[in-house]
């Protein structure tokens, strides 16, 4: 369950950022990001996937959230 | 052009490292690449901020290196306690030549070395309460520091001292910030894990004690300086490059930093990094905190300092992009005239470069503008973020090397053969003694500052004065010089 920092990149991509694990990735699906509900499972440009409990709005970015691995 | 060919890079490193058991040279083949620019992402090629392996000569250093001697260390008009016994801070005294103004014991202490000097009695009892009378007696003798940061040694954390409360309790007595921090120098496996201590201390500790209080007067141009430690003067250097643009710098972290200053960061408008390795961390937490946007930028040398000076005028309006202009132009004369000088002196000349945290990709512009070529770099405590911006700085087919060990180094140099070397003083004197030009290039050679344009001048001239310096024709004793010439002409005569 890392603590997981997301914020916007140059390229208004979404980026994925972990300090601790040395992890600084560009999301490249999310779930679901509609006006009433943000995040659910994710997959990272390396291939790695992660699940956020979604949100009722999209937040202000950055943002520092707790995410799961994704099984 | 790279000096050798990708197969003959890669054969170097499959040499270098023959000499090693298997397990060592599964290890180390990890931290060893040849460069190739199309890579995106550098976990592909290159591993980074790993154990050193046991056995072998590295140049790393310690969490509290980190901490006390990088990020702490320069804010001027606090008293850091080397937390611990007394050598950790007595033999890194002054040793990076973080420059300041101020009276040094009055209201500032950069170059001084305060200590509790642990002694056994402290290791078996605790030293909380010398802690708590050394702080007394420091606000006895020097009354006009502004706050105190509490540097742990690796004691600290072994017998379990609880420097938080004494640091709670006193400062309350005092009425002056004092921050623990727990950088003990077993913690990661660099400096790099002290720098990320050192900004979790300043986020927990002193950036939020302004909040709430807007009577500072702020502008729309205000930025912060962070990372740069004003080595020689380098902050100096590029602050009034800054301010000729038309910013208003407000805090410098932390070279000739001050406290107050790192309390007013949160009001800026815009974060400029250039030590990105040790200071991103709170960049990033005031990204979100406070929603102030960040961004890298790069002093060295007039094509990348024009490019940056572009790229932060674009974070705002016209008159600060025409200033940015303005202020490339007005240098332009003054570099060109440097460039003029020193490039036919030093066009083509290979480098390998074995720094910390910026500097293996931050001076490659510089080089460059001096028509000179980086053959190899790589980072005593870089992780992989730094190498994915490295990558795209250096040549196809040069030599990356993470953590090099003194044997690997040592071995690249003699067949790479380079014409300067840029490292740190434990490198210097083994090059130096292998006859090659050497420039001790963490605090600049005792020379310095190196960043802006002013910096650029001072840059070209001493990377002229190592590398012609005569003293390299002096290297071979005249006797045997005799003897090699005499031994020749045999060989030529028999021929």
């Amino acid at each position: 369950m890392p603590e997981v920092m997301f914020r916007k990149g140059d390229n208004d991509q979404l980026i994925f950022y972990v300090a601790k694990k040395d992890l600084e990735e560009t999301v490249v699906s999310l779930e679901f990001q509609q006006p009433d509900k943000w995040g659910g499972e994710m997959v990272l440009s390396d291939g790695q996937r992660y699940y956020l409990a979604p949100l009722d709005a999209p937040p202000k970015l950055p943002i520092t959230l707790r995410v799961k691995r994704a099984e | 052009m790279a000096a050798l060919t990708r197969e003959e890079t890669e054969a170097l490193i499959q040499e270098v490292l023959e000499v090693y058991p298997d397990k060592a040279k599964k290890d180390r083949a990890k931290h060893l690449a040849v460069n190739d620019p199309s890579v995106e992402k550098s976990s592909k090629c290159i591993t980074s901020n790993r154990k050193s392996l046991p056995g072998v000569m590295t140049i790393r250093g310690c969490a509290y290196a980190g901490s006390k001697g990088v990020v702490w260390g320069p804010i001027k008009d606090m008293i850091h306690i080397s937390h611990g016994p007394v050598g950790c801070g007595q033999y890194s005294r002054a040793g990076r030549r973080n420059y300041y103004v101020g009276t040094t014991g009055i209201n500032t202490f950069g170059t001084m070395n305060f200590t509790s000097d642990f002694q056994e009695k402290d290791i078996v009892f605790g030293g909380d309460k010398k802690l708590t009378k050394l702080i007394g007696e420091i606000e006895t003798l020097f009354p006009l520091n502004k706050g105190i940061s509490v540097q742990s040694e690796c004691p600290i954390g072994l017998i379990g001292d609880d420097i938080e409360a004494v640091s709670k309790k006193v400062a309350a007595e005092i009425k002056k910030p004092i921050v623990p921090v727990r950088c003990e120098g077993f913690r990661g496996v660099s400096q790099s894990l002290g720098h990320h201590i050192a900004n979790d201390a300043v986020r927990d500790w002193v950036l939020g004690n302004r909040d709430g209080d807007s009577s500072f007067q702020s502008t729309p141009y205000d930025v912060a300086v962070i990372g740069d430690y004003n080595i020689g003067g380098d902050a100096w250097a590029s602050r009034t490059l800054l301010e000729e643009m038309g910013l208003r710098v407000v805090a410098q972290w932390s070279g000739d930093g001050t406290i107050s200053e790192i309390e007013l960061t949160p009001k800026v408008k815009l974060n400029l990094i250039h030590c990105y390795r040790s200071m991103n961390y709170i960049a990033r937490h005031m990204e979100e905190k406070y929603a102030i946007p960040w961004m890298e930028y790069n002093f060295f040398g007039p094509t990348k300092i024009a490019e940056s000076l572009r790229k932060i005028a674009a974070h705002f309006d016209e008159t600060i992009q025409a200033g940015a202009e303005k202020v490339i132009a007005r240098y332009t004369a003054e570099y060109e005239a440097v460039i003029a000088k020193y490039k036919p002196r030093l066009q083509g000349k290979k480098v390998m470069l074995y720094i910390g945290g910026l500097r293996p990709r931050h001076v490659i512009g510089a080089y460059e503008d001096l028509g000179m070529e980086v053959v190899g770099t790589g980072y005593e405590f870089a992780h992989n973020d730094d190498y994915d911006r490295t990558i795209k700085e250096m040549g196809n087919a040069t030599l990356l090397y993470d953590d090099v060990t003194g044997y690997e180094f040592e071995e690249f140099v003699k067949r790479m053969k380079p014409d300067l070397i840029g490292s740190g003083i434990k490198e210097k004197y083994i090059f130096q003694k292998l006859g090659v030009p050497f420039r001790q290039m963490h605090s600049w050679d005792y020379s310095g500052p190196y960043h802006g344009y002013d910096g650029f001048a001072i840059f070209a001239r001493d990377m002229d004065m190592t590398i012609n310096n005569p003293c390299w024709k002096q290297i071979t004793a005249p006797w045997k010089k005799a003897a090699s010439a005499e031994g020749a002409q045999r060989v030529a005569a028999s021929a």
